[in-house]
C-alpha cells in the first residue's frame, strides 16, 4: 500500500479526448473539455503516481467515503 | 493560601512534592500529579473564566476532556498558549495561567452587561443584531466581539518547540484505558497482537481509579495496575499516556496527538514537546467510555455546579474536595457513588433524587450511612453569582411537569448526574450510523463500517462484568484471526453494586413567573430559550438548530450537551430523539495543535530547497537569493551598498553593453526519445515541429486543452529521434506530466519515452553582444561564427575538456547562447566562463536584471502566461499552426478567444517617463470615473528599462491591437497611486529582433 501523498489527482477516467483532426461540433468539444459530472458514490478517476513510478492509473473510488474498489492501468479500460 | 479543600491520605497525588504556580496573578501551591484544575479547586478558586456570550462567571463543569468552561491561557517557559483546559493541564512548577473571555478582570467583567441584555442577544443574535447598519460592522461590533469573545491569545512569536510526526502499525488499536481497554488489550496481547493502547489522561484506567469494584481480588485501581505493568514488560505492546485518538480517517488510519512534554516546565533537549501519531491499524477497538450528562435546570452554569463524576474523580484521584456542603442533584444511581465518597471523607452531603422509590444496592447502603435523600425531588435553580451559596428545590410532580413549594437549602455545590452518553465520536467518524438506545437515552454505534469495534459504556454497557467478559471475548477472536493463536485466559471474578434504572427526567420546569437561564451549551451559552427561539423561527433539521444557535459549536464540540439539545428539540417538535438525529462528529474529538499537524514542516523544513551546482559560487559571489518554487536563485549580486534596483540595472545594463552570465540551471529540461517524439512535439505545440533539422532549436507554446498557455520554452533536435525540451522553472513538472498523460492514455501508439533530466544538466546562459568572442574563447575548436552557429543553431563542443551543449537561444533579446554541462560540471563551467569572460568585462546577473532584460524586449514569461491568457493574447498568434491539429487547438475558435476586442499584451510608458508603476495596477480610462471604474487591463510585470532608463512595463489590455498610442491611467488603489501614461508597443527595445539574430 502507498501513502496517498506520492499520488496527484487527474480527473474523470471516462473522459475520452475526441480524435485529432476530427471535425466535432461544439457541444461535443465542451462535454470534453469543461462539462463533468460531480457524481457522489462510485467514480472511475486518473490518478497519476507522481512521486514513484510516474504512471497514470484509473481508480475506482467513492467520492463520498473514499473507498477504493478498483485500479486499472493506463492501457486497461473501463468495462462497466 | 494553604489547600483548604485538600483531603488528608486521601488520591494519587505526590504529596512529597509540592509544586507552586500562578493563576490571575496570585500564588498558590499543589502537589504533583495535580491538573492546574483540582489544585485550584484544592485551594477553593471556583471562580476561573467568564462565558462567551453572556460573560457571566465560569468555574468547572468536568474533570477532563469534556471539560465545557475552564479554558485558559497557559504561559509555559516563555512561550504563551490558548484554549487549555484546566481540567487537563498538568501542575508544574511554575505554570502561569490566566483567565480568558474576561475584560478587564475576572471578577469584574465588563462584558457582564450582556447577562442584562440578554433580551437582545437571543439564538442566532450575530446574524440578527450585527447586521445593521452595515458600516458598523468594520468599526464598532467586530472589534468588540473580538474583545469581548476572545478564547484566548494566540502567540505571535515563532513556536520555538519541536514537534514530530510519527507513522505506526498494529494489529490493534485500543483507544481507552478503562476496563474494556485494558481487558481487551491484555486479551489480544496474550495472544500475540501488535497492540497500541492509548490514553488520553497521564493515569492508565480509567473508571477504576475511582469506582467501588473488586476485579480477581483486587480493587479495580490494583487490577489496572497489574494489567498495565504485565502489558509493559511485553514487546508486542505500545502503551501511550496523554495520548488522545482524535480523528479515525479512511482505510483504517487513526490520528493520535501525544502530549510528551505539556506537562513539564520545559521541554527536555532533543524532546519534543507533542507526537502526531499516523496509526494504520488492523483492527481498531473503542474504549473511550462514556461521559455524564448535566440534567437542566436554572442558573445551572453557576461556578460550583458540576458533574458528578468529576466531583468523585477530584475527591479520589486527587484528594480534592469540590464543596463542604454538597447538594447531590440525580436521576440514576451514579450520584450515590458521589455521595458516599464524600460521606465517607466526613462530609455529609444532600440527595436529591428524581425518583420515587428506587431499589438498589447503592441506594440502600446510601440509606445505611445515613445520608439525607429526598426523592422525587429537582434542583429548580442554582442561587449564587460567582459561586453556588444555596439551591432552590422543590417537590416534583410523578408526571414530572408540577412543582411543589420552593425550599431553599445552603450548599457550596451541585454535583449532577443526569446518567452516561457514550463516547461514539470515533466510531461515528469511521462511518458508523449510529442507533439510538432506548434503555439509556443515547446514541451507541450501530454497524461497523470500517474494522471498528466499540466495547463498554462507548457501547453502552454500563456493567464492569458484562464490559470485561465482551472486552476480552472479542479482543481474543480479533487477534486470534490475525494471528492464529488462541491462547485464552481466564476470566476473572467480578463484584460490583448492581445498579437499578434511571428516570429519563432531564430537565427541570421553570417555576411559575420566574425566568432563569437554563443550559445547554455551557461553552457556547446556548440556553433552553435560544433553541425554543430558533424552532419557533422555523428552523427545524438539527444540523440547521446547530449552526443558528451554535449549540455544540464550541471547542468542547458539545460533549456535555448535544443529548440535551435533542431532548429538547424532540421535545418541542414532538419527535422522538432518533428522528430527530444528531448532528456529523467530526475529527478532532478534541482541539489539537496546530505546531503537531504541521509537524516538523516549518521553515524551511516545509519543503525541499533546490541549489543548482553553482550555488556555493553565488554565495561567495554576494549574492541575494530569490525563491523561485523550491530552487533557489540569484536575484542580484551585491556590490558594495547596492540595492536591488542599483543591482539589477548594473547587471542588465552590461548585458546590453558588455556580456553576462545567468544561471538558468533551474530552467525544466525533459529528456523526449523515440521514433515517435517529433510527432509527440507536434501534437503538443502549437507550431510545427515535423520538420525541424537535427542540429536545430525552435521555440513552442503548448496550450491546455481549454486553449489556455500551459508553457513555452525551446526544444533541440540532438540527433533523429532525440530531443531535448526546455520548460519554464515554475512549470516544469507540469509539463512533464502532462507529456505522460498524453503518452499513456490518449497516444498510447506514440513510441516515445520522456524523462526529467533537469537535474542533470547544469545551465549558464551567456548574453550581450560580446558573447560571441567570449564563446569563441571557451569553444577555441568550435565554429561560432554568424554562419557555423546560427540562431536557434545547436552544437556539441569541448569546454577545456568537458563536453558540452552549445544551444543559440536568446531569452534577453540579445546576441546570446546557453551551454550546458553536466551537473557535476557545473561549477566548473562556470569559473571558466568568469574566468575567461573578464577579458569581456562579463558579470554575473540574477532574476532581475533577467527580468528586466525580458521585459523591456516585449518577450512574454510567467507573469503574462498567468493561467488566463491564450496565443494572441501573448502575441504569439504567429506560432499557432493553421494546419495541423494539436492541443487545445478546437478551443481556439471560442467565441471569447476571436472576439475583435480581444485583449493582447501591450506596453506601458509613463508620461513624465519617471514614476515607476506597481505591478498589478489597472489600466483606466478616466481616472476619475465613478467606482466601480471600468478596468481595460492590468500591468503584468515592471521595470526600469536599461535601454532607454526610464520605467517600463507590460500589460494585458482590452482591445490592445488598437490601443497602440492612447493615453490611458494607471490606477493602483492598493499604493494609492494614479500614474498617466502612453501605450506603446511591447517590443520597446529591438522591435525588429535584429540583435538576437546579429
Amino acid at each position: 500500500m502507498r501513502s496517498q501523498n506520492e499520488f496527484s489527482y487527474g480527473g474523470d477516467a471516462t473522459v475520452k479526448r475526441p480524435e485529432l483532426n476530427k471535425d466535432i461540433s461544439d457541444q461535443e468539444w465542451n462535454d470534453f473539455v469543461y462539462n463533468r459530472k460531480s457524481l457522489r458514490g462510485k467514480h472511475w478517476e486518473l490518478w497519476q503516481h507522481l512521486s514513484g513510478c510516474r504512471q497514470w492509473i484509473k481508480v475506482e473510488r467513492d467520492t463520498a467515503t473514499h473507498e477504493i474498489f478498483n485500479t486499472l492501468k493506463a492501457n486497461e479500460d473501463i468495462s462497466q | 493560601m494553604t489547600q483548604s479543600f485538600r483531603l488528608e491520605n486521601v488520591g494519587l497525588i505526590n504529596r512529597n512534592k509540592k509544586i507552586s504556580f500562578k493563576f490571575n496573578g496570585k500564588k498558590y501551591y499543589g502537589y504533583e500529579g495535580d491538573t492546574l484544575a483540582s489544585a485550584l479547586i484544592a485551594n477553593g478558586v471556583h471562580l476561573i473564566g467568564r462565558s462567551f456570550k453572556y460573560h457571566r462567571p465560569r468555574g468547572f463543569f468536568g474533570a477532563g476532556v469534556d471539560e465545557p468552561y475552564a479554558i485558559v491561557q497557559l504561559y509555559r517557559n516563555g512561550e504563551t498558549e490558548p484554549n487549555i483546559k484546566a481540567t487537563e493541564q498538568e501542575l508544574f512548577d511554575g505554570l502561569v495561567a490566566t483567565s480568558v473571555n474576561c475584560w478587564p478582570s475576572v471578577k469584574f467583567d465588563i462584558g457582564a452587561i450582556n447577562n442584562f441584555l440578554k433580551i437582545f442577544l437571543p439564538a442566532g443574535f450575530y446574524y440578527k443584531t450585527f447586521m445593521w447598519p452595515k458600516s458598523f460592522w468594520y468599526k464598532v461590533y467586530e472589534p468588540f466581539i473580538r474583545k469581548a469573545a476572545g478564547l484566548g491569545v494566540a502567540s505571535i512569536k515563532h513556536d520555538k518547540e519541536r514537534y514530530e510526526h510519527k507513522y505506526e502499525y498494529c494489529d490493534l488499536l485500543i483507544a481507552g484505558s478503562g476496563p474494556s481497554g485494558l481487558a481487551s488489550a491484555y486479551a489480544a496481547a496474550k495472544n500475540g497482537a501488535r497492540v497500541i493502547l492509548a490514553e488520553e489522561k497521564s493515569r492508565f484506567g480509567g473508571t477504576l481509579l475511582t469506582s467501588d469494584v473488586n476485579i480477581g481480588n483486587k480493587s479495580g485501581k490494583e487490577w489496572a495496575e497489574g494489567i498495565i505493568a504485565e502489558l509493559t514488560e511485553m514487546p508486542n505492546v505500545t502503551i501511550k499516556n496523554r495520548s488522545q485518538v482524535f480523528g479515525y480517517y479512511d482505510h483504517n488510519m487513526l490520528v493520535m496527538s501525544e502530549r510528551i512534554s505539556d506537562h513539564l516546565p520545559k521541554t527536555k533537549k532533543f524532546h519534543p514537546k507533542q507526537r502526531l501519531w499516523y496509526i494504520r491499524a488492523k483492527e481498531v477497538l473503542i474504549s473511550a467510555g462514556s461521559i455524564e450528562r448535566p440534567i437542566v435546570f436554572g442558573n445551572n452554569d453557576t461556578p460550583g455546579v458540576m458533574l458528578s463524576s468529576a466531583a468523585k474523580e477530584y475527591l479520589k484521584v486527587y484528594g480534592v474536595l469540590v464543596g463542604k456542603k454538597p447538594l447531590i442533584f440525580t436521576n440514576n444511581d451514579s450520584g450515590y457513588e458521589t455521595a458516599i465518597e464524600f460521606k465517607k471523607n466526613g462530609i455529609d452531603p444532600i440527595i436529591l433524587d428524581t425518583r420515587e422509590n428506587p431499589q438498589s444496592e447503592i441506594v440502600d447502603d446510601a440509606k445505611e450511612l445515613g445520608i439525607n435523600i429526598k426523592f422525587s425531588y429537582v434542583v429548580v435553580a442554582a442561587q449564587g453569582y460567582k459561586k453556588v451559596k444555596s439551591a432552590d428545590i422543590a417537590k416534583i410532580s410523578v408526571n414530572k411537569e408540577e412543582l411543589g413549594e420552593i425550599e431553599n437549602i445552603k450548599c457550596d455545590c451541585i454535583c449532577v448526574s443526569g446518567f452516561w452518553t457514550p463516547t461514539i465520536h470515533l466510531a461515528s467518524q469511521s462511518g458508523n450510523k449510529t442507533k439510538f438506545n432506548e434503555n439509556i437515552d443515547a446514541f451507541v454505534p450501530g454497524k461497523s463500517k470500517q474494522n471498528e469495534t466499540t466495547l463498554g459504556a462507548a457501547n453502552g454497557v454500563y456493567t464492569l462484568d458484562e464490559t470485561l467478559k465482551s472486552s476480552f471475548e472479542t479482543a481474543h477472536e480479533l487477534s486470534k484471526k490475525i494471528t492464529n493463536n488462541d491462547n485464552k485466559i481466564s476470566f476473572p471474578n467480578v463484584i460490583e453494586k448492581k445498579s437499578t434504572t434511571h428516570d429519563k427526567f432531564w430537565c427541570v420546569p421553570l417555576p411559575k413567573g420566574k425566568n432563569y437561564k437554563r443550559f445547554l451549551d455551557f461553552q457556547n451559552d446556548v440556553a433552553v430559550s435560544d433553541i425554543e427561539i430558533a424552532l419557533k423561527e422555523g428552523y427545524r433539521s438539527i444540523e440547521h438548530v446547530k449552526r443558528y444557535t451554535t449549540l455544540g459549536m464550541a471547542t468542547d464540540q458539545g460533549k456535555t450537551s448535544n443529548l440535551n439539545g435533542l431532548q429538547l428539540v424532540s421535545k418541542i417538535e414532538n419527535k422522538v430523539v432518533p428522528a430527530v438525529g444528531h448532528t456529523t462528529f467530526r475529527p478532532p474529538y478534541s482541539p489539537v495543535s496546530i505546531g503537531a499537524i504541521v509537524g516538523r514542516e516549518v521553515g524551511k523544513h516545509s519543503k525541499p530547497t533546490r541549489k543548482s551546482p553553482m550555488h556555493n559560487w553565488h554565495e561567495q559571489n554576494n549574492a541575494v537569493f530569490v525563491d523561485a518554487g523550491v530552487w533557489l536563485r540569484p536575484r542580484y549580486y551585491k556590490i558594495g551598498d547596492e540595492n536591488l534596483f542599483e543591482a539589477s540595472k548594473r547587471e542588465a545594463k552590461n548585458v546590453r553593453t558588455n556580456v553576462g552570465v545567468c544561471d538558468v540551471t533551474t530552467l525544466g529540461k525533459i529528456d523526449i526519445k523515440g521514433p515517435d517524439a517529433g510527432e509527440l512535439l507536434n501534437r503538443v505545440y502549437t507550431n510545427a515541429w515535423l520538420k525541424l533539422p537535427v542540429g536545430k532549436a525552435r521555440y513552442g507554446v503548448m496550450l491546455r486543452e481549454d486553449g489556455i498557455v500551459m508553457d513555452d520554452g525551446t526544444t533541440t533536435r540532438i540527433s533523429e529521434n532525440h530531443y531535448h525540451m526546455t520548460t519554464t522553472t515554475a512549470q516544469a513538472a507540469n509539463v512533464l506530466s502532462h507529456l505522460e498523460y498524453y503518452l499513456q492514455l490518449v497516444w498510447p501508439e506514440l513510441n516515445v519515452n520522456v524523462v526529467s533530466t533537469t537535474e542533470q544538466w547544469a545551465g549558464a546562459a551567456i548574453a550581450g553582444p560580446k558573447s560571441r568572442d567570449l564563446l569563441q574563447k571557451l569553444f577555441p575548436s568550435c565554429d561560432v561564427s554568424k554562419e557555423g552557429l546560427p540562431f536557434m543553431g545547436y552544437m556539441e563542443g569541448d569546454l577545456f575538456g568537458v563536453k558540452a551543449r552549445i544551444f543559440r537561444i536568446s531569452f534577453s533579446g540579445e546576441l546570446a547562447y546557453e551551454v550546458n554541462v553536466e551537473s557535476d560540471n557545473g561549477n566548473f563551467m562556470w569559473e571558466k566562463i568568469i574566468e575567461v569572460g573578464q577579458a569581456f568585462k562579463i558579470q554575473p546577473y540574477g532574476t532581475e536584471a533577467l527580468s528586466t532584460l525580458r521585459i523591456e524586449m516585449g518577450h512574454v514569461a510567467g507573469s503574462e502566461l498567468d493561467g488566463r491568457t491564450i496565443p494572441y493574447d501573448n502575441s504569439l498568434e504567429g506560432l499557432v499552426s493553421k494546419k495541423k491539429d494539436f492541443i487545445g487547438k478546437r478551443s481556439l475558435t471560442k467565441e471569447a478567444f476571436t472576439a475583435e476586442d480581444r485583449q493582447k499584451v501591450v506596453g506601458v510608458v509613463p508620461l513624465d517617463k519617471k514614476t515607476s508603476i506597481p505591478e498589478g495596477s489597472h489600466l483606466v480610462k478616466d481616472s476619475n470615473a465613478p467606482l466601480p471604474n471600468p478596468k481595460l487591463g492590468f500591468i503584468s510585470a515592471s521595470c526600469w528599462s536599461v535601454e532607454y532608463d526610464n520605467p517600463f512595463s507590460l500589460a494585458i489590455l482590452k482591445d490592445g491591437k488598437n490601443m497602440i498610442g492612447k493615453k490611458l491611467f494607471v490606477m493602483s488603489p492598493l499604493k494609492n497611486k494614479v500614474i498617466p501614461v502612453e501605450i506603446v508597443s511591447s517590443h520597446y527595445v529591438d522591435p525588429k529582433g535584429e540583435r538576437v539574430r546579429s
